[in-house]
């Protein structure tokens, strides 16, 4: 009975479907949805062709649950067609109960959307993962991110959905395209760590929307990254081509459509990761990249375009490919090894022209027969050409022109009515190594093909205020690995103050001062030391002599060591002293009402102008942090420079203020002072607190940053010294610089000390 | 004493001229003035001057320079004997005396301080002065002094004097080019010309990539140790890594570079 406002929904039960097999399994599923019931027929046709006739009846009771979970017509429509392909790579018997272990979980969990991207993309994972055991790994992976990000408002009982899991769902086949299953746990781990408990940056992060999420990704690759090859590489080039054009990499992880190495004017493309393929590395298959991109730039001279059809200009490409590989064979004989392996040999008989497109397929044949000897191609016209070439290329006169004429002559004989055909076989095509031959054309007009396009006027950028900051890695401690350039370090000569204030500071310490000077006196280094009683000395100490001849002739036994000879003693130390500037400098001392500031600068005043009574390469800098977008490092005073007003005046305006993040700043100094040719280099911190910063939540990740930081110093033969201002610093100095530290607990003692401390480590 | 005969070049060095510095030398030599000789190492400078020592039958004195050599290891001093004290002759007095060619190997290693003694050997008063012994040497008219050294040492304390460079006729010498090259690995060593040109080509390519990371090319002499391990029956691409990459660099990307090169030009 109609009931007048109502509308009238014709019940999908009731849809009637192709045959009766269908028909009873539709009953079956008892379902009302419109747009399930639109599909079914084609869905169930395409699961009979999957699945045997004893798996059918449970694929369609788990699409009949899926119905009736209450989450509308999404799930069962996703099972159904999604299943079948989940099927073609993984039985039913395996991978169905994990299914529906992981959809009982998420259903009864807040998380229950997230059951729509999970059998979406369930067909493409499966595909890439092909074991029941890695789909296990899978599925536990999502749910124990659903367990780690989902949140709660009060007390114990999870209310909110994971804003990540729905993100990590439905970009998880392109994941797996990407990484292993172990990379993408690995990938999962530092996004929950990084990103905590903001749904934002979660979000962000899972969707592959956030620059760390890709870079870290990129880390978890396999194969060869192009990033650690860059320097083989360009040393290759310049040792076998003589060519020093800059390589730059070009994404492959988050485009589509596969894309050839190229020439541009400003380098040579590659792509930045290359797996090992054929039994070629990934270096070498770069390397073979770059020897053919190398080739064409010597022997390639480019081409009018303008009269030639694409498939003219195919042939030519082809042709004068196989050229510039014979040229390369023949110059480095090593690498033919390398170029067959990785260009395909296809089969003959692999498509069938009447039907297919073949244009490609033949000149890949062409192209294997022009540079392989040992390659005899069926087609006697194929095999005519590449015995033309030979004769070519063995007369030694071949050039791009050439190639050009014998390429025509080949179109001309080849050509084929499928030619045309849009269907284009594609498979074992590909010359991985060789680039799209841009520049091997010329226009003269600007033919249809390119569009004219004038990009538009660009606002004028603002002009960049000091360097362009410079980016370091961050060790993370839990995954045992480095961030790729996480933090950015702005350096910029500090602002100048009153050197006359430096001076009045050193006034108020004269007594000090002078107590300094009777010590430095002693350490100072005498230009040349006398070193008597030597065996092989330069020249002959008499008094000794005498006293030996004596002894000689009186029948004892002579003193042997009779020879004096002249050492140098020269002290040669760099010294870089690293100030912290954070905001807590600006506490004031009890009793006094000096600021910790103040009595640092007084310190700081005193040792440089010790240091440079001793004669010492020193430098001093100061750095602070505002998250890991923006660390500050102030260059105080260089190494070159003199203790003068120019520097004291730099000392006289420091001022503190945020945080301490000590890692990226030592790296920094470090790297000023691995420059330095001294004997000895040693990296002084003054700081008065652990390392923080406002952008980490997790005390001990900065601290084992630090650690890293020094241990990478170490290696590289700098010293780190830490003095620490503060009273409970013993509880984690040790930790990142090992013995090498002093807590000072009177800070007021600072400026006595510091002189001291630099003169027993330099000692 | 030692006689001027201890110290002649017996056979004659094989040395193949890159350009006229032999009929320069000899020139040189007839005016007696001191010879500088300048060049990247194992490029053929000590084999030149022995081969000249040879050429004009003059004895050769050969000193070879380091950083604890004082004036007193080149001009002599006093040694203790049974009945007192006795002078030694160092080996520049020596070849002050003898007349023969005193040859100062790797100079700028010697601490610059320790240089100032040859000065007066090296112009018109050709005498030596011995101060603790209160002599004055006048030089043999048949004395020479030659020095050698390397500009391309990085380090900017490793450099002579302008006083010192000032008295010396200098010879440039440098890695032959490809075709001398080839000449002189087969004639040192007796290998194919065919795998002594593609020896060649390698160091070539090692040359490439002085200043990328390389203070030093692969010279002469390295290729022609090369050449001797082939002769001893190594495989060419193994003697290549074992002689002519493995001593020059410690850097893992060099190396791996030149391995790649290794493989492409043998195969």
């Amino acid at each position: 009975m109609a009931v007048p406002g109502i509308r009238q929904v014709a019940d999908a039960r009731q849809r009637l479907m192709a045959n009766p097999e269908a028909q009873a399994a539709w009953a079956t599923l008892d379902c009302g949805f419109a747009s399930v019931a639109d599909v079914f027929d084609d869905c169930y046709a395409a699961a009979k062709q999957a699945l045997t006739d004893d798996e059918l009846p449970a694929f369609i009771e788990t699409t009949r649950r899926l119905g009736k979970l209450g989450r509308g017509a999404e799930p069962p429509l996703a099972f159904l067609e999604g299943w079948p392909r989940v099927v073609a790579t993984i039985p039913q018997n395996e991978a169905l109960p994990l299914l529906l272990e992981t959809i009982d979980e998420l259903q009864k969990s807040p998380n229950g959307p997230a059951l729509t991207p999970l059998l979406q993309t369930l067909g493409g994972v499966a595909e890439r993962l092909r074991s029941a055991l890695a789909l296990e790994h899978y599925l536990r992976l999502a749910r124990d991110l659903a367990a780690r990000t989902s949140g709660s408002i009060h007390g114990r009982q999870v209310t909110q959905a994971s804003p990540a899991l729905p993100e990590f769902l439905r970009v998880a086949p392109q994941l797996l395209a990407l990484v292993p299953l172990a990379g993408v746990r690995r990938w999962l781990e530092d996004g929950i760590r990084l990103s905590g408990d903001h749904p934002e940056r979660l979000r962000e992060y899972f969707a592959l929307r956030s620059p760390e999420s890709r870079a870290l990704l990129q880390q978890q690759r396999a194969g060869t990254l192009f990033a650690d090859v860059e320097r083989r590489l360009a040393l290759s080039q310049q040792s076998l081509w003589q060519d020093d054009s800059r390589l730059i990499p070009y994404s492959t992880a988050f485009v589509d459509q596969v894309q050839q190495p190229y020439l541009a004017a400003d380098g040579m493309r590659l792509p930045d990761v290359l797996e090992k393929r054929a039994g070629v590395s990934g270096s070498d298959r770069y390397r073979a990249m770059l020897a053919h991109l190398s080739g064409h730039r010597r022997w390639s001279t480019p081409l009018v375009a303008d009269n030639w059809s694409p498939l003219q200009r195919l042939s030519v490409e082809a042709f004068e490919d196989a050229r510039i590989d014979a040229l390369i064979v023949h110059r480095y004989p090593g690498l033919r090894r390398i170029l067959l392996a990785l260009h395909p040999i296809p089969a003959a008989g692999a498509c069938d022209p009447a039907r297919e497109n073949t244009l490609r397929h033949r000149l890949t044949r062409l192209s294997r027969a022009c540079i392989d000897r040992d390659y005899r191609d069926p087609a006697p016209l194929i095999d005519e050409f590449a015995g033309r070439f030979a004769a070519l290329q063995a007369g030694g006169n071949a050039s791009t022109r050439a190639m050009a004429e014998l390429a025509l002559a080949y179109a001309t004989r080849s050509r084929l009515p499928s030619d045309q055909f849009a269907q284009v076989h594609f498979a074992e095509t590909e010359v991985d190594y060789r680039d799209d031959n841009r520049h091997l054309w010329t226009f003269i007009e600007t033919g249809d093909e390119e569009e004219s396009f004038t990009p538009p006027p660009r606002a004028a950028e603002p002009e960049a205020s000091g360097l362009p900051p410079r980016h370091y890695p961050e060790w993370d401690a839990a995954s045992q690995s480095y961030r790729p350039d996480w933090v950015a370090v702005y350096e910029a000569l500090h602002p100048a103050g009153r050197a006359a204030d430096i001076d009045a500071l050193l006034a108020r310490h004269a007594v000090l001062a002078r107590r300094l000077k009777r010590l430095l006196d002693l350490v100072k280094p005498q230009a040349r030391v006398r070193e008597r009683y030597r065996e092989n000395g330069s020249e002959l100490d008499l008094d000794v002599a005498i006293d030996a001849l004596v002894d000689w002739q009186s029948g004892r036994l002579p003193e042997a060591r009779i020879e004096i000879s002249q050492r140098t003693a020269g002290r040669d130390i760099s010294v870089l002293l690293l100030l912290d500037l954070s905001q807590s400098l600006n506490a004031t001392l009890p009793g006094s009402g000096q600021r910790v500031l103040d009595t640092a600068r007084e310190a700081v005043a005193l040792l440089a102008w010790a240091i440079d009574q001793l004669g010492d390469a020193c430098a001093i800098a100061g750095f602070h942090s505002n998250t890991r977008h923006e660390v500050r490092y102030h260059h105080l005073k260089g190494f070159s420079e003199a203790w003068d007003d120019t520097v004291k005046a730099r000392l006289a305006a420091v001022e503190a203020g945020w945080s301490t993040r000590m890692g990226a700043a030592l790296r920094h100094g470090g790297r000023l002072l691995a420059a330095r040719r001294s004997e000895k280099r040693l990296l002084l911190v003054l700081t008065d607190g652990e390392p923080a910063d406002i952008d980490v939540s997790d005390p001990d990740y900065l601290l084992a940053d630090t650690r890293q930081a020094v241990s990478e110093l170490a290696a590289s033969g700098i010293d780190c010294f830490c003095l620490s201002l503060d009273p409970k610093a013993d509880a984690y100095v040790a930790q990142i610089f090992g013995r090498r530290w002093r807590v000072l607990d009177r800070i007021e003692q600072l400026p006595e000390q510091l002189p001291l401390i630099y003169l027993n480590l330099t000692r | 004493m030692p006689t001027a005969d201890d110290f002649r070049v017996r056979q004659e060095p094989f040395y193949q001229p890159q350009d006229k510095e032999i009929e320069l030398y000899e020139a040189a030599y007839a005016a007696r003035l001191p010879v500088m000789l300048k060049g990247p190492t194992g490029c053929g400078k000590s084999r030149c001057v022995e081969h000249m020592a040879w050429k004009l039958g003059k004895p050769l004195i050969t000193v070879a320079c380091n950083e604890d050599m004082t004036a007193a290891d080149l001009v002599g001093r006093f040694l203790l004997d049974a009945g007192g004290t006795r002078w030694q002759d160092g080996p520049l007095t020596l070849a002050a005396r003898l007349g023969a060619i005193c040859y100062l190997d790797e100079i700028v290693e010697a601490r610059q301080d320790t240089l100032v003694v040859i000065h007066p050997l090296t112009d018109h008063r050709r005498t030596l002065p011995l101060d603790k012994k209160g002599e004055l040497v006048a030089a043999h008219p048949d004395f020479q002094l030659v020095i050698s050294y390397n500009p391309g040492y990085q380090s900017l304390v490793k450099d002579l004097k302008q006083s010192t460079k000032q008295r010396f006729a200098a010879f440039q010498f440098d890695y032959p080019n490809s075709a001398l090259e080839t000449a002189i690995v087969c004639s040192e060593t007796g290998i194919a010309a065919d795998l002594a040109g593609r020896l060649v080509e390698l160091a070539q390519a090692g040359r490439r990539l002085k200043g990328h990371g390389l203070d030093e090319g692969i010279s002469t002499r390295l290729i022609v140790y090369a050449a001797r391990l082939i002769g001893q029956g190594s495989a060419p691409a193994e003697a290549c890594r074992m002689a002519m990459v493995r001593p020059i660099t410690d850097d893992p990307d060099i190396i791996d570079s030149l391995d790649h090169a290794i493989g492409a030009i043998f195969g």
